[in-house]
């Protein structure tokens, strides 16, 4: 050991190796540790978590009550995954029957904000209170900032029963 | 550009005197006979900061209430990237950093680096080894599986019966009456709020310490010139580092941490261990029973840490030569060997788990073999979409246990009550409550008390109309007068086999008019709807001889 410092101290040949060796394999091995403890924990921090795939269908109701020309509101309860939490919460949809007997079920958040819009019987729009975007009966925008059409709910007919279903992924080009 | 950067750090180093204060750090002067052996101190200050890495990133996504505790673990450990390999590094880590600390502390007692004047620094060790057991200890609990849970129930009884103080203590921890949310809180608290800042005050005290006076010299070393920290030691130290460090990562990629079932108050079947590093202490308290346990469980640890701080005032002799320490040699050794005679008794001695209740392989393998209670079970637990959260064999990794694991089952009376109100039998959990009629419980509770791994194809393989025909069947009462498979009563003709003896149609007559058909019969006419007497009269004839 004595004479390896005393070459480095005279910055001899042989001591100066030894001495840019150990400054590099401490950077080199500090950067590997860094690596291995950083790179997973990118991964675990911004990996979105493994989707439980639930084919996740309920019943939202009874469609005899719908009427072709008068969207109505349908509450349901369904389970939503919120972390390592399933939550069964209450849940709405607004239903519409067209004439053709086309039923079609919008998600309850105008796509502006994201605020719950209501119907207007009077106008026969969807009317939302935050910032007036106004919606028709298939969705469209008519009028006020938002930037799609109302996304819409996948929906089944079982019987008389109207089962809602994911939102469908298409939401935003239908119109 | 190597100008500015020079103009810079002076700038720099005007203003902070950062840079000046890293070099003197770095360019101490360390005695001559300095080198490999010194390396621990430093590991350990690294597996310490893994610790505080990895706990960090754990509690991004951790609840720290029982119950929500085991949930979020099971989420990373089951649907984060890496979750696992975080869990294992904080686990290993933990115990690790135990070994490193033990080790730094046997280097420095064999090599009499606690002498005058270095008695503080050797203090100030020795809190920072019993900090190390605290967060091991407080750890222990944050899991909250049975494990977990049990583990700390031995730990704060043992806490409660310390003299006078033991019912101060057991306030402190929570621990009043039984295990919950606020010993979890404390625990919590004192591992990642209180631990932690008090390591690093005394990790900056024990370096400040170590600073002052100088790295301990081995004798002859005044002869030599002292050398420089670095490069050379905080290479040997670096490299210490990686070793370390390539095994936590081994260990914590190939060796699974179990995460056991939700805690479980109620379990009397769980044989409660420490953790490894704590065995030796479990096995003591064995040694002493009765009134004497406190001598076990508190007047024996008290000494040995006394003991231990003490060491610098009680080896008072000028012995530094590593060589010579024969009598410190022998206590490292006679320690080291009763260490692990403890340990290994505590191995030796643990029972075998008591194991999963022994599966009852005579239970039907096929739904046709169900009786018509379970084929209700059946039916509600479909309804009542118990998949969505439960695996049934096919080793998911869903939020609830397995249900085919026939040890969870118990008897039918708990099940029902857990039914009812998961969250009164099984603290903590996210299972809510099932919505039914006791006897539509009763069914469920019969038909997963017949479920094991090999019949779990029942569920998906039992045709839809049998399954309802079952439930016409357990509304109706049929089972009064008549069996299948077995369950019932034999009033009436057995069921089994009825698609040999009569037609379709024949069935669907009887109903309306039992007399007429089998003249004699005392069977009360039904009258069905169509479709209840569609599937009932389908599941009949589906019933095996």
């Amino acid at each position: 050991m004595d004479d390896v410092r005393i070459a480095t101290e005279s910055q001899q040949t042989p001591g100066a190796t030894r001495r840019s060796f150990y400054v590099v394999a401490i950077y080199g091995l500090g950067a590997l540790i860094s690596a291995a403890l950083g790179l997973p924990a990118l991964l675990y921090l911004f990996v979105p978590p493994k989707m439980r795939r639930q084919s996740d269908w309920v019943e939202a109701g009874d469609i005899t009550q719908l009427t072709p020309g008068t969207p109505l509101e349908m509450t349901f309860r369904r389970n939503r995954v919120d972390g390592w939490k399933v939550t069964s919460e209450k849940s709405t949809a607004w239903v519409v029957k067209f004439p053709d007997n086309q039923v079609v079920a919008y998600a309850p958040q105008c796509t502006h904000l994201g605020c719950a819009y209501h119907w207007d019987q009077g106008k026969t729009e969807f009317v939302c209170p935050c910032h007036n975007s106004l919606f028709a009966m298939d969705g469209k925008v008519k009028d006020g900032p938002a930037p799609r059409p109302l996304d819409r709910y996948q929906t089944k007919i079982e019987g008389k029963q109207l089962l809602i279903g994911p939102l469908a992924s298409s939401s935003g080009q239908t119109a | 550009m190597k100008q500015r950067l020079s103009n810079l750090n002076e700038w720099v180093d005007h203003r902070t005197g950062i840079p000046t204060a890293i070099r003197q750090f770095l360019y101490e002067e360390i005695p001559a006979s300095s080198g490999w052996h010194q390396v621990l101190g430093s590991v350990a200050v690294f597996l310490f900061l893994v610790q505080a890495f990895t706990g960090a990133l754990l509690a991004f996504n951790y609840a720290p209430t029982p119950g929500d505790a085991y949930n979020s673990l099971r989420y990373i450990l089951t649907e984060l990237t890496a979750g696992r390999l975080m869990r294992g590094l904080h686990h290993w880590g933990a115990s690790m950093m135990i070994v490193v600390v033990v080790l730094h502390m046997i280097q420095v007692f064999l090599y009499g680096a606690y002498k005058k004047p270095r008695e503080t620094t050797w203090m100030v060790g020795v809190v920072l080894l019993l900090l190390t057991l605290a967060y091991g200890l407080t750890g222990y609990l944050l899991p909250w599986d049975n494990r977990a849970y049990w583990g700390t129930v031995v730990t704060t009884k043992i806490a409660a019966q310390a003299p006078l103080v033991g019912p101060y203590l057991t306030r402190l921890l929570g621990g009043e009456g039984s295990i919950g949310v606020v010993t979890f809180a404390r625990f919590f608290g004192l591992h990642v709020l209180l631990l932690p800042p008090a390591t690093l005050l005394l990790i900056a005290v024990h370096i400040h310490l170590v600073r002052k006076h100088g790295v301990a010299p081995a004798p002859g070393d005044e002869l030599i010139p002292a050398k420089k920290f670095y490069p050379e030691q905080v290479f040997k130290d670096t490299l210490a580092i990686f070793v370390a460090f390539a095994i936590l990562f081994t260990m914590a990629v190939a060796v699974r941490v179990p995460l056991e079932q939700l805690a479980d108050p109620s379990d009397t079947a769980y044989i409660p261990r420490p953790e490894w590093y704590f065995l030796f202490l479990f096995q003591t308290l064995k040694l002493f029973s009765g009134s004497l346990e406190v001598v076990g469980t508190m007047v024996l640890p008290g000494l040995a840490v006394l003991t231990l701080i003490l060491v610098p005032f009680i080896d008072r002799g000028q012995m530094v030569k590593v060589t010579r320490r024969t009598f410190a040699a022998g206590v490292v050794l006679l320690a080291g060997i009763g260490w692990t005679g403890l340990t290994a008794a505590a191995v030796i001695t643990t029972p075998k788990e008591a194991g999963e209740v022994a599966v009852d392989y005579s239970a039907p393998t096929d739904w046709m073999q169900l009786s018509p209670e379970e084929m209700a079970g059946v039916a509600y637990f479909r309804r009542e979409n118990c998949i969505s959260c439960h695996s049934v064999g096919d080793g998911g990794s869903k939020i609830g246990p397995d249900l085919t694991r026939t040890a969870i089952h118990r008897n039918a009376a708990w099940m029902i009550q857990h039914f009812k109100t998961p969250a009164g039998v099984r603290p903590g959990t996210s299972m809510p409550p099932i919505q039914l009629s006791d006897a539509q419980l009763n069914s469920l509770a019969a038909f997963l008390l017949k479920l094991n791994p090999n019949n779990a194809t029942a569920l998906s393989d039992a045709p839809d109309f049998v399954v309802q025909g079952a439930l016409v069947y357990q509304a109706n009462g049929c089972s009064d007068c008549h069996q299948v498979n077995g369950g019932g009563v034999a009033l009436g003709p057995g069921l089994n086999g009825l698609s040999k003896r009569r037609s379709r149609s024949w069935v669907e007559d009887h109903f309306l008019d039992p007399p007429k058909l089998s003249p004699g019969s005392i069977m009360p006419p039904y009258r069905l709807k169509q479709t209840d007497l569609d599937n009932l009269t389908a599941y009949l004839l589906a019933l095996p001889e």
